[in-house]
């Protein structure tokens, strides 16, 4: 039997997100930040996270979707990446779920720019559809802009 | 302590010495190979011999026995009955891999392993047997696969049989040496971490049946010997002497939050403050290893992979005394280990192409380190072939790592940077040494880990140089926190010279520009400006607005990048301040411009500024400065040279004089009731003596004193204490007003006595007094009796 695997959903407008469930540290509200200078808009800040130093990424940007104003303030969901520590900022969060692998398709075909880098796999739920995010691809990028 | 404990404890106690001292015994061995130093065959002898003893007592026979082999080769070496030659240190050097493998079986398992050394003791003993005649063998270190017959007590009892035939000494009392009482005088063993030991092993370290995996059991590098490190009985004392009166400081504070009493909370901060620097420090101190310690294997490794791959390699190492801190210590190690072998393969060329280059057919490589602007340098450095540039990226362009087109665009420099991209390796052919396309990419990374950056230049057929720069700790700096734009950034306090406010009116047009680049003149010399607000494109739109230009105060900061001072202005410039350095994400580490991030007292963040990041970003250093910078140097110290300190004051109301600051040994104030009259003389009492005063204005023609010390008797005296041959005399003046240092061109010359002259100081006219004279005039005595 193979194990199924647990996402951690979350929302950007319409779009469902999910990210393995293993890779995700934490989910915590809105938190200060500190701007970075010089960095791509893709990076919103830095947060302190209990004494750690955690970049934070506009997962909107980093997806090339467009800037809303939210009616609350994003939520971070932190992952722990290869990388080291990152949070991600995300719309609203959803629940944990887990799909059943037949549901999972690969992208489509007509899926493009930065999407079809990232995404790795739709889950066609009942009701809508599941995004797979690469969080690994996600957070490996250089911030710094030239 | 149970029997059982003792055992375990003696053990771990043998290996930790048997380790060092194997280390030292690599070392000296190399060493000896080259000088034949009796003295080192003394210390390479007696490593030997400890290890046989320590091991006999133990009841550990198979390391006994390949040791007491080891022995008796080495006492006829050392005895002069045999001549060393190359083989044979490579017999020798197999020996010490064989009994650290022993060693290293023993940590794991608890058992001594079963692993046949045969062959290794019938070439030690071969080797006693063989004359002088020089023999050439390879260096042979794997020995044998096969399982032996478990070595048991018998054949143990046999070795100490015949090595009490041989009459060397064995047994727990060796007069001659004692590893444990060795160095506990001055130092003790501190375990960093517990060594594992509690699994429920067979106590009997003999017992063949415990037949273990040899793989270590936990993570592979920290095992008994790199987990401990030697530090100062003293040191630890005082460290406990510390943490006691932290103890103290932590009672008065809990005290204090019951019944609040704020002057004895301000007191008790302070001596927290006080204990937690000391403290720190001393930590701080204790984790500072030589980075020699890391260097020290690196001998034996040249000689393996020089030979192995048949060149010739001299290694020369600088700056061993270097202190670092242990983490790093640790995390160089292998990424340096590494540069070694890719110098000694790809680098050095083999002994008959180097001839026929005209090089020595010995290839150089040097190790160099050394503390710069609080970092540690290390250069590797080796003269062989270079990296051929157009090589490297055909060889990327192969791989795939760029396209063709990307590569014909690159600079020289991003070439270079090709190396450690993963999955690269230029070496035509993949030897056992390097070239799997592993390596470099890993080093970089390690590196890039604690906080370091590597650089390489290369030049073909002269050599290739890699720069290794690292933090000299990770954990804390003190830093200078300034505000721009609303955010608070750090500075650390290593790369700055000097604060200057510029306020009012003139601040502004004291920055002048020039071509566009801003400047301001400090000291007469032009420093480039830098706005942090600027660079950082955080600069808000309307900053001048609202401002008058009284209001404006520009803040610069003297920076230093690359032997090269700056100036940075920012919007505020708050304290300085200890802050704990923590790393950038991976995403940012692009941004040259940030060291990484601390946070601060409120819990907030704030960005580190990488000072030599902030300077190249901002183009106030390029390379092309370097030729200027050195033109530059010299100039400033022939001018150096012929600038004095002169100390300014003022003589009546407004004469301004100047007199050499070496000439002044203190400045005083006295306040009149000290002075005392002795006859015509007036004296104060000072540092138990009697000193004369003089009154300048007495001696000067052209200064009347009078009516202006009638009109406001000045209630102290500032006074210059001139001292010569341990006699003293004050010289008393009506204003010291500021030191400068200038260079000083007498532009007239002066026929008052008294004067030596004038000159232009900070642009205006001043008198240069001529103190001997002054003094020869007012009391004939100072001199001649002081000679």
């Amino acid at each position: 039997m193979n194990e199924q695997k647990q996402y951690c959903t979350f929302y950007l407008g319409n779009l469902f997100f999910g990210v393995d469930v293993l890779k995700v540290q934490e989910v915590i509200l809105f938190q200060d930040m500190t701007h970075v200078p010089l960095s791509s808009p893709s990076v919103s800040g830095l947060i302190n996270l209990r004494g750690e130093t955690v970049t934070a990424i506009d997962l909107r940007q980093r997806l090339e979707l467009p800037s809303v104003e939210l009616p609350e303030p994003p939520k971070n969901v932190i992952i722990s990446a290869e990388g080291g520590t990152v949070s991600l900022l995300v719309d609203e969060i959803g629940d944990v779920i887990e799909p059943s692998e037949e549901l999972l398709e690969a992208p489509p075909e007509n899926l493009s720019g930065i999407a079809k880098d990232l995404i790795t796999g739709v889950y066609k739920l009942n009701n809508n559809l599941m995004l797979v995010l690469d969080t690994e691809r996600t957070v490996e990028f250089d911030a710094a802009i030239s | 302590m149970p029997d059982e404990d003792l055992q375990k404890e003696l053990i771990r106690d043998l290996i930790i010495e048997s380790v060092e001292g194997l280390d030292r015994y690599d070392q000296e061995l190399l060493e000896f190979e080259n000088d034949h130093d009796a003295e080192r065959m003394n210390v390479i002898f007696r490593v030997i011999h400890t290890i046989k003893g320590t091991a006999g007592c133990l009841g550990l026979g198979r390391i006994e026995k390949v040791a007491h082999v080891g022995e008796n080769l080495l006492s006829l070496l050392r005895d002069d009955k045999l001549k060393v030659h190359e083989g044979m240190i490579s017999v020798l050097l197999s020996l010490s891999d064989a009994l650290k493998e022993m060693l290293d079986t023993l940590e794991n398992t608890e058992s001594e392993g079963d692993k046949d050394y045969g062959e290794l003791i019938a070439k030690l003993d071969a080797l006693q047997n063989e004359d002088a005649e020089p023999q050439a063998e390879t260096p042979e270190t794997d020995d044998s696969q096969s399982f032996g017959l478990f070595e048991d007590e018998e054949e143990a009892d046999e070795v100490s049989a015949s090595a009490d035939e041989e009459g060397t000494a064995f047994g727990f009392f060796d007069d001659e040496e004692e590893p444990q009482t060795e160095d506990t005088p001055e130092s003790v063993q501190i375990e960093e971490a517990p060594v594992n030991q509690s699994e429920p092993t067979p106590t009997k370290a003999e017992t063949p049946k415990a037949k273990k995996p040899t793989k270590p059991n936990c993570s592979g590098s920290s095992n008994v010997a790199d987990s401990s490190i030697r530090v100062d009985v003293n040191h630890l004392d005082r460290m406990m002497n510390m943490v006691g009166e932290l103890v103290l400081a932590r009672n008065q504070i809990i005290v204090n939050s019951t019944n609040y009493d704020e002057n004895a909370l301000i007191k008790a901060s302070q001596r927290l403050n006080l204990i937690t620097t000391e403290l720190q420090e001393s930590v701080m101190k204790t984790r500072m290893q030589p980075i020699g310690n890391v260097w020290s294997k690196f001998p034996r490794i040249v000689r393996d992979v020089s030979s192995e791959i048949g060149k010739k390699v001299n290694l020369i190492m600088e700056g061993k005394e270097t202190d670092l801190d242990r983490t790093i210590i640790e995390a160089i190690k292998d990424p340096l280990t590494h540069i070694i072998r890719n110098s000694i393969d790809h680098g050095i060329e083999t002994p008959e192409k180097r001839i026929q280059e005209g090089k020595p057919e010995e290839g150089m490589l040097s190790l160099r380190a050394y503390h710069e602007g609080g970092q540690v340098i290390i250069e590797i450095m080796d003269d062989g072939a270079g990296i051929d540039i157009e090589r490297v990226k055909s060889k990327a362009i192969e791989k795939n790592l760029i396209t063709s087109s990307q590569g014909s665009n690159m600079t020289e420099r991003e070439a270079m940077n090709l190396i450690f991209s993963p999955g690269f390796s230029t070496a035509a052919k993949v030897s056992n040494v390097s070239g799997r396309g592993v390596g470099m990419d890993v080093v970089k990374t390690n590196i890039e880990k604690i906080g370091g950056s590597i650089d390489l230049q290369t030049q073909i057929g002269q050599g290739t140089t890699l720069n290794i720069k690292i933090p000299l700790t990770l954990a804390i700096i003190p830093a200078l926190i300034v505000n721009s734009s609303g955010e608070r950034y750090a500075i650390p306090q290593v790369s700055l010279l000097e604060l200057v406010r510029l306020e009012g009116p003139q601040a502004k047009s004291e920055i002048e520009d020039l071509y566009g680049s801003p400047v301001y003149r400090l000291r007469g010399k032009l420093l480039p400006i830098v706005f942090l607000d600027q660079q950082l494109k955080t600069r808000l739109e309307d900053t001048n607005d609202g401002f008058s230009d009284e209001d404006i105060v520009m803040n610069i900061i003297v920076l230093q990048a690359d032997g090269r001072p700056f100036g940075l202005v920012v919007d505020q410039i708050n304290d300085t301040e200890e802050i704990v350095v923590k790393p950038l994400g991976k995403q940012l580490k692009g941004i040259s411009c940030f060291a990484g991030s601390t946070i601060m007292g409120d819990g907030k963040l704030a960005l580190i500024l990488d000072v030599l990041g902030l300077a190249q970003h901002s183009g106030v250093i390029t390379d092309s400065d370097n030729r200027a910078l050195l033109d530059d140097d010299k100039s400033e110290s022939d001018i150096e040279s012929r600038k004095q300190s002169m100390l300014l004051f003022n003589i009546g109301e407004d004469r301004r004089m100047a007199l050499p600051l070496s000439l002044a040994a203190r400045l005083e104030e006295f306040s009149e009731d000290q002075i005392e009259n002795t006859g015509s003389q007036q004296v104060v009492q000072y540092r138990g003596q009697i000193l004369p005063l003089i009154r300048v204005a007495d001696h000067i023609q052209g200064i009347n004193t009078s009516n202006e010390y009638e009109g406001k008797t000045p209630n102290t005296l500032q006074v210059i204490v001139y001292t010569e041959n341990d006699r003293s005399i004050g010289l008393v003046v009506d204003n010291i007003r500021d030191i400068v240092d200038e260079e000083i061109v007498i532009q007239r010359e002066s026929s008052t006595a008294g004067i030596k002259g004038c000159a232009v100081i900070q642009n205006k006219v001043s008198e240069l007094l001529d103190a001997p004279e002054i003094i020869k005039s007012a009391d004939p005595g100072f001199y001649a009796s002081a000679c």
